[in-house]
């Protein structure tokens, strides 16, 4: 999958502002699916630094390749054709980074998630941002802003949606919000889901999810 | 005339024993069992290694090889004089690095490179066993293999990896002895021989019982071979180790050695010319009634069908670690028998990679110089020697 890519680089890890977080968020030494691994930074980080049992799955071909020579587990697939393979519950994790906006059927992708991982991760840029919402309503043009940098005819991301749309899916799938953070440049911070205002001053959002 | 119609005969039948690698014989005591009921003994296993085995036993890697292929993996050939057909990437510094790791290469059961095989002597009739030697299958090549590690004191493979049948030893290894094998490379392979690639064999296999040399199997009584036939089997079989446009890249309609066309059967095309090139090169080295055998044990593989026809049960509760690779014109073993293995091993929640290399050359891409390939065999390779705790020797 593309994902976006922020540049903020944060702390001890190397990783990405974004990435970072979600890193924090995974025990050490769990079962870990991560969809759309992209280049791998995380999952390498996950099993270097946190002893994970990490998995990949990567729709191009050459960042697959990427992974395997870095030595990582990382298969060529699709998230919205391929997750059906996988057996339920089998994974402690499973990751969504960046990714739910590019793919074709992000209600069955994240269906698929919830059913393959005891726990759910996903982050996605918020089209629900005031930056956006001002660019479109005094441009009347398709936002191209620092974490959306397509412009509307070259995006992957065909499936943009902002927090409250992401909360109404969430529901819509049975889904029960463990813990939510906003991200602006390399700040996250934790949101309590009622609240209106992450959905106009978050640049992003990472949920962690589980079944209900 | 043509290559075809002089058959040369000036090498030996069978390899000088001297020249065969290690020799493992094992006597009436250790028989080979094979899936057809029947068994061989004695039984020998000719090998190659290389490197050195560590303290702790868990350096070694296992080669398998592909249908043509022999135990001369990275060292010269003794019939040939050519370099071992993975030199590029067997031995010290290379993916497969010699000085880290301990590599096994043994001739499969059927072959012809001093494993027992249809021209070795069956002790029950003092000759060549010929036709008389029992169907092999995939499963008894690694039935044997596995006896092989006994005798080396191996409990468990660092690696077990090949290409095309190679590959299909490397998923029968895991499925049959997935403690074994702690990491599993099948590269250009498929859990099953597809009806395609049975037709081809099959053309290659009349293409030799048609050729009167063959004589039932009994050449070797009559001192003679079906040079003919194996040349023309092999020529069919190359050209599904390419590709059309790697075809038309190297040869296109060149003419070989000449101005014009000749108005008769010559070979007036270069790629002609190295076809039959390729076909009488091969029946030097390789016996006919070894290629019968062997094919025949592609024929008949079908990982799935041992397990109630459903591919994920052969590897349900495995440890290993898996990493597939294939060639994007690779038609023989297209990516998508790869990729089925891939979703197999994902169906059993397996440790699974899968990396699809672009390249025009087709099958025999696995034996080129690729550098992704490379890259992805080192890479592996690093990650399970980390992950086994493997130490250099």
């Amino acid at each position: 999958m593309n994902r976006q890519t922020p540049t903020q680089i944060a702390g001890e890890s190397g990783l990405r502002a974004d990435l970072a977080a979600i890193a924090a968020m995974i025990p050490p030494g769990t079962r870990v699916l991560d969809i759309g691994c992209g280049d791998g930074s995380l999952l390498e980080y996950l099993v270097r630094a946190k002893n994970v049992d990490g998995r990949g799955l990567e729709l191009i071909q050459q960042n697959v390749n990427h992974c395997v020579a870095r030595g990582l587990s990382v298969v060529q697939g699709d998230a919205d054709t391929d997750l059906h393979e996988y057996p339920s519950g089998v994974f402690d994790i499973a990751i969504l980074s960046q990714t739910i906006q590019a793919t074709r059927r992000p209600r069955y992708v994240l269906g698929e998630l919830l059913r393959i991982g005891t726990r759910t991760i996903v982050s996605f840029p918020n089209f629900g941002h005031w930056r956006v919402r001002l660019s479109l309503a005094l441009k009347g043009r398709m936002p191209v802003t620092k974490t959306l940098g397509h412009v509307w005819y070259d995006s992957p991301n065909i499936h943009l949606c902002t927090i409250a749309d992401f909360l109404q899916l969430a529901h819509d799938v049975d889904a029960r919000i463990e813990q939510a953070l906003t991200l602006d440049g390399s700040h996250t911070k934790p949101m309590r889901s009622d609240e209106w205002g992450p959905n106009l001053f978050a640049e992003g959002a990472i949920f962690q999810l589980a079944k209900k | 005339m043509t290559d075809i119609a002089q058959p040369r005969f000036q090498r030996p039948l069978k390899a000088p024993a001297e020249n065969l690698g290690h020799v493992l014989r094992l006597g009436p005591e250790r028989p080979l069992i094979l899936d057809s009921g029947k068994q061989l003994t004695p039984f020998t296993t000719a090998y190659m290694t290389y490197g050195t085995l560590n303290a702790e036993r868990s350096n070694a890697i296992l080669v398998c090889h592909a249908l043509s292929g022999d135990q001369f993996v990275a060292s010269t050939h003794p019939m040939t004089g050519k370099p071992g057909w993975w030199d590029l990437y067997v031995g010290p510094g290379k993916p497969i690095d010699t000085d880290r790791f301990f590599v096994i290469c043994p001739n499969v059961v059927g072959g012809c490179m001093g494993t027992t095989g249809p021209a070795e002597i069956d002790p029950a009739t003092g000759e060549p066993y010929g036709l008389g030697f029992p169907l092999v299958t995939i499963r008894d090549m690694v039935r044997a293999q596995a006896m092989l590690l006994d005798s080396l004191g191996i409990d468990q493979l660092l690696c077990a990896l090949g290409g095309s049948m190679g590959g299909m030893q490397v998923l029968q290894w895991a499925a049959s002895f997935p403690n074994r094998v702690y990491s599993a490379m099948p590269i250009a392979t498929a859990a099953r021989h597809s009806a395609q690639n049975i037709a081809f064999h099959e053309v290659g296999r009349q293409a030799i019982m048609a050729d009167p040399e063959w004589r039932a199997g009994d050449y070797a009584l009559a001192d003679t071979k079906p040079s003919k036939g194996l040349a023309v089997a092999r020529m069919a079989a190359h050209i599904t180790y390419l590709s059309e446009a790697a075809l038309q890249r190297k040869f296109g309609r060149e003419l070989h050695q000449r101005e014009a066309l000749s108005f008769g059967f010559d070979a007036d095309f270069q790629i002609e010319s190295y076809l039959r090139h390729q076909g009488m090169t091969f029946v030097d080295r390789f016996d006919a009634n070894s290629y019968l055998y062997i094919t025949r044990a592609m024929d008949y593989f079908d990982l799935a069908a041992d397990y109630g026809g459903v591919l994920a049960e052969a590897f349900r509760g495995a440890k290993t670690r898996f990493c597939l690779v294939s060639f994007t014109s690779d038609w023989l073993f297209p990516t998508s028998e790869n990729k089925r293995i891939a979703h197999a091993l994902n169906a059993a929640g397996g440790n699974v990679s899968f990396v699809e290399i672009e390249s025009d050359r087709g099958h025999d891409a696995f034996l080129l110089e690729e550098p992704e390939l490379f890259d992805t065999i080192r890479g592996f390779l690093n990650a399970a020697a980390l992950g086994k705790g493997v130490t250099r020797p």
